[in-house]
């Protein structure tokens, strides 16, 4: 039994240690907002917060989670960068098709978290590593941008 | 370990026919009429045009889009798939137009595959709101039309003095009013009213349509990881399946040992799926799958699995050997697809000749989403989710496969993470069904991995572009010739076709409206040897790409302006016959509703040039590029701005899109899919590359498939949409973005560089 922290709720999941977290969410804990798109940390779609930081679900085992904090795109709204980042991106309209945006945000609010006032190179460094193929990057970095200034401030 | 999360929770995409609609129109027995108008204008023996054309054509019926609770809740049915281009939001905004609905008090809910009830919904080709913005609009009109008679009769006055209007219905001499809600009832006892009497709205009135202010329907869901799509369904009981598919196109399982796999813990079986014969058309290519707990243990499982493959006839297949034979047909007389004037005599004539050839490899969609469907067989009865652009293909094509009547499947369409023709192939659904009905009807979901999803697609063709001009002593061209080879899509219908389709050569080769009176397309024959498909905008690209990038050329050439070039090829502003250029097709509608109007084109391209200030100073190593282009029965130009550094890095700092489709319904969605149509055209040109070598696909991933990323995109997108009028046609937007971006990033990249780029993708070409 590996015991885990999701989104606040501690829980033991029976499954082997090298199980990556991305699967274990989806389809063992029911939380399938966290997207599987590549399997190799190669399009971010997986991103979720481990203690903080962004790590891609996929090739993350259980293991390597335990007793650390998991925050996926279903609870990353509780925090206030993650709330107003999800506000900016409706507002602005970035989602087309949708799929890869949980991990856009995962890996936004990761960003704001440490970078409040981003430059473009911040953005650029730490989204270059999610992919949309919609192509809906301008939109991302506009509501990145909208979000920083309603949490205080902008470059 | 099982929680309770594990209760069945079918997508959230609600599910109309069985939902029961207590209050709704449709719920109340002896009014539900047989779906669909009787048309009077569609005559049996005539050529049918646009939505009439497509299967099972359009219905406008409201009791098979609208209902109405009494809370006033109204629910609009969309019959069209999601998959990025916003129709959740817009086709049921244009019923709410009509409604004189309070959007904020609207519901939508996703149809079922169900043709005959919905009409067409085939979800590809630029169609939906084309097709459906008309059949939509008297759709909602006649359920306010519905609403008003309702509340006349209650107030036993004349229907005339009464009028529907932001929910309610008013009563103008007397002020009385009636909420949507108290009327819905009663509504619904109401016959439905003849088309020819529905009235619609003009559209100085409407506050939705072309407006562009109301946010996404699906849009918190998405941002808040509670959107469902195709692979994010789970059901009671659900067994997760990964599939080993043959590596070569053709080939299949010679044999193979699951003893391995079943070892992995968490497997639970292993099938073969048993391989379908040519032609391809959306079957599964058969394989063997894992099922188990989880689908980490089935990917488990698989890697497990001894297979040995029969590669067939295709295992020879090498991307180097067949752009060399396509060059081979390419340089050589093929069918003559048109012929103006007399090209041979006015090419000897001319004053210089000049040719230049482009390919354009294979392309996988690489939608973010990878394939994915569920399916459980129930009392012989088949249900099945999944990412369907075509939920009807699915549901006919899995009761085939089953020996089931498709009145017995029911195909539920949830979002797809990306379509981009991809999914309307429904091979994955049909693996799902297949392998639940494997395992007695239980749940089974197929996931398919990126490397499955790039090894097993339907690519875009792979082609080569000849084209040669004579040009008099001015630089002008009077003499055009195009050779266009790449192995067709009908291929994968009917395995012996070898040259282009109508609907391929209609897309950017014979119906370049251009004024040079000795004009010569050729197609020569080219074999597919792996699945082709449709790729967002098709056949577009390559054409486009070859016919924007060789005016340039002549341009340069002639030592013009690229831009006033252009124009002059093009000529003054006409309206022409797609049957005067040989286009049979002209995306399925009329031609004399939709000829190709040099107008409407020169219009774009001037509006591009113009918001991208063209003939302005740029700092060294910028340079401008354009491309206008007709498809889809719209017109879009593009000016490109490139930055090339010293060691020939690309850099794209701004682009300008301007797009004439017509009048929009949510000008925002026409913005975003040409933003997104940039981004994909920028990757197609400069990293996009499906290769094969001894029949097999070489690329894995995202790291070898590479797709433009946020670092390299485009920083700036400026789009600008030509005025529309409702009163005349729409055009497409889905696709009609993607061609001009390829060949004015090239002619951009000329501009800065005197380098001509002519074999895409560019990859590293500028550090050569």
């Amino acid at each position: 039994m590996i015991p885990l922290d999701i989104n606040g709720k501690r829980q033991s999941v029976d499954l082997p240690a090298e199980t990556p977290l991305l699967w274990t969410l989806r389809d063992e804990l029911g939380l399938t907002g966290t997207k599987f798109g590549c399997g190799m940390a190669l399009c971010g779609a997986c991103t979720v917060h481990l203690d903080g930081q962004p790590v891609r679900a996929c090739i993350t085992p259980i293991s390597a989670a335990a007793n650390k904090k998991v925050v996926t795109i279903e609870a990353v709204g509780n925090q206030p960068v993650g709330k107003a980042l999800q506000a900016a991106w409706v507002d602005v309209g970035v989602p087309q098709c949708g799929y890869c945006q949980a991990g856009q945000v995962m890996s936004a609010a990761a960003l704001l978290a440490r970078t409040p006032k981003p430059t473009d190179a911040d953005i650029d460094a730490a989204m270059a590593g999610n992919i949309c193929r919609c192509g809906t990057y301008s939109r991302i970095r506009a509501a990145i941008k909208q979000a920083a200034a309603k949490n205080g401030g902008t470059r | 370990m099982k929680t309770s999360d594990t209760v069945e929770r079918p997508v959230i995409v609600a599910n109309v026919s069985r939902r029961g609609f207590l209050q709704g129109v449709a719920a109340l027995g002896g009014l539900v009429l047989a779906v669909g108008f009787p048309s009077a204008t569609r005559g049996a023996d005539d050529k049918k045009y646009g939505a009439d054309g497509m299967p099972n054509g359009w219905v406008d019926d409201p009791l098979a889009f609208v209902s109405i609770a009494e809370d006033g809740t109204v629910t609009i049915v969309c019959h069209r798939s999601e998959m990025g281009q916003g129709v959740r939001t817009g086709m049921p905004m244009i019923v709410a137009e009509e409604l004189e609905a309070d959007w904020k008090r609207v519901r939508v809910a996703q149809a079922l595959g169900d043709e005959k009830k919905f009409g067409n919904q085939d979800t590809d080709g630029s169609r939906s709101t084309r097709h459906f913005f008309e059949p939509m609009r008297r759709c909602g009109a006649a359920a306010r039309t519905m609403l008003e008679a309702a509340a006349a009769e209650r107030w036993k006055v004349p229907v005339g003095e009464v009028a529907a209007k932001n929910h309610e219905v008013v009563h103008k001499a007397t002020g009385r009013r009636l909420k949507y809600g108290e009327l819905a009832k009663a509504a619904a006892m109401q016959p439905v009213p003849a088309r020819d009497t529905v009235k619609l709205k003009d559209p100085k009135t409407f506050r939705y349509i072309g407006k562009g202010q109301l946010k996404l329907v699906d849009g918190n869901d998405i941002v808040t990881g509670k959107a469902q799509y195709g692979i994010d369904t789970r059901l009671d009981g659900m067994l997760y399946a990964v599939v080993a598919r043959p590596p070569v196109f053709g080939g299949k399982v010679a044999s193979f040992d699951p003893a391995e796999a079943l070892k992995v813990p968490g497997v639970e079986k292993v099938v073969q799926i048993e391989d379908t014969p040519l032609p391809a058309h959306f079957n599964p290519v058969g394989g063997v799958a894992v099922l188990a707990r989880n689908t980490w243990a089935a990917m488990q499982g698989r890697k497990a699995l001894k297979i040995t493959w029969d590669d067939g006839p295709n295992a020879s297949y090498d991307s180097t050997a067949y752009k060399a034979s396509l060059e081979e047909s390419a340089r050589k007389p093929g069918k003559v697809v048109r012929n103006d004037g007399d090209y041979d005599a006015a090419s000897g004539s001319a004053a210089k000749r000049l040719s230049a050839e482009y390919y354009v490899p294979h392309l996988a969609h690489a939608t973010m989403e990878p394939p994915a469907a569920a399916a459980r067989i129930v009392n012989g009865k088949c249900e099945v989710w999944g990412c369907f652009q075509s939920p009807q293909a699915a549901r006919d094509l899995v009761a085939k496969r089953l020996g089931m009547s498709a009145d017995d499947v029911t195909v539920h369409v949830t979002l797809l993470g990306g379509g981009f023709g991809r999914k309307s192939k429904c091979d994955y659904g049909i693996e799902a069904a297949v392998l639940s009905k494997a395992v007695d009807g239980k749940p089974v979901k197929v996931t398919w991995t990126r490397d499955d999803d790039l090894h097993n697609s339907y690519y875009h063709t792979v082609s080569v572009e000849h084209l040669e001009a004579g040009v008099d002593a001015k630089g002008k061209p009077v003499a055009w010739l195009h050779r266009s080879v790449a192995p067709t899509i009908i291929s994968t219908f009917d395995p012996t076709a070898k040259n282009e389709a109508a609907l391929e050569l209609g897309m950017g080769v014979i119906n370049v409206p251009f004024a040079i009176p000795n004009v010569r397309i050729e197609n020569p024959e080219a074999i597919a040897h792996t699945r082709i498909g449709w790729f967002r905008s098709v056949s577009n690209i390559p054409h486009a790409f070859a016919v924007q990038s060789f005016v340039a050329e002549l341009a340069a050439a002639a030592g013009r302006d690229q831009k006033d070039y252009l124009l002059e090829v093009i000529g003054p502003a006409r309206q022409v016959s797609p049957d005067t250029l040989g286009d049979t097709w002209n995306h399925g509608e009329s031609p004399e509703r939709y000829p190709v109007d040099t107008g409407r084109l020169r219009r774009v391209i001037e509006t591009a040039a113009r918001a991208a200030g063209w003939g302005r100073k740029l700092p060294k190593g910028h340079g401008l590029g354009i491309a206008g282009h007709y498809s889809f029965v719209s017109y879009v130009a593009t000016v490109v701005e490139v930055a090339v550094d010293d060691k020939g890095t690309l850099t794209i700092p701004r682009v300008d899109v301007a797009v004439d489709c017509g009048a929009t319904v949510n000008p925002d969605r026409v913005r975003a899919q040409m933003e997104g149509a940039c981004v994909m055209g920028v990757g197609v040109a400069t990293l996009g590359e499906i290769s094969f070598k001894d029949g097999r696909v070489e690329q894995n991933n995202f790291d070898s498939y590479q797709v433009t990323r946020m670092d390299a995109a485009p920083r700036e997108i400026r789009v600008h949409i030509v005025p529309g009028d409702y009163a005349k046609p729409l055009g497409g937007v889905g696709e009609p973005g993607v061609p001009p971006i390829p060949p004015a990033l090239c002619n951009a990249i000329f501009a800065a560089t005197g380098k001509r780029i002519r074999r895409l993708p560019i990859r590293d070409q500028l550090q050569a």
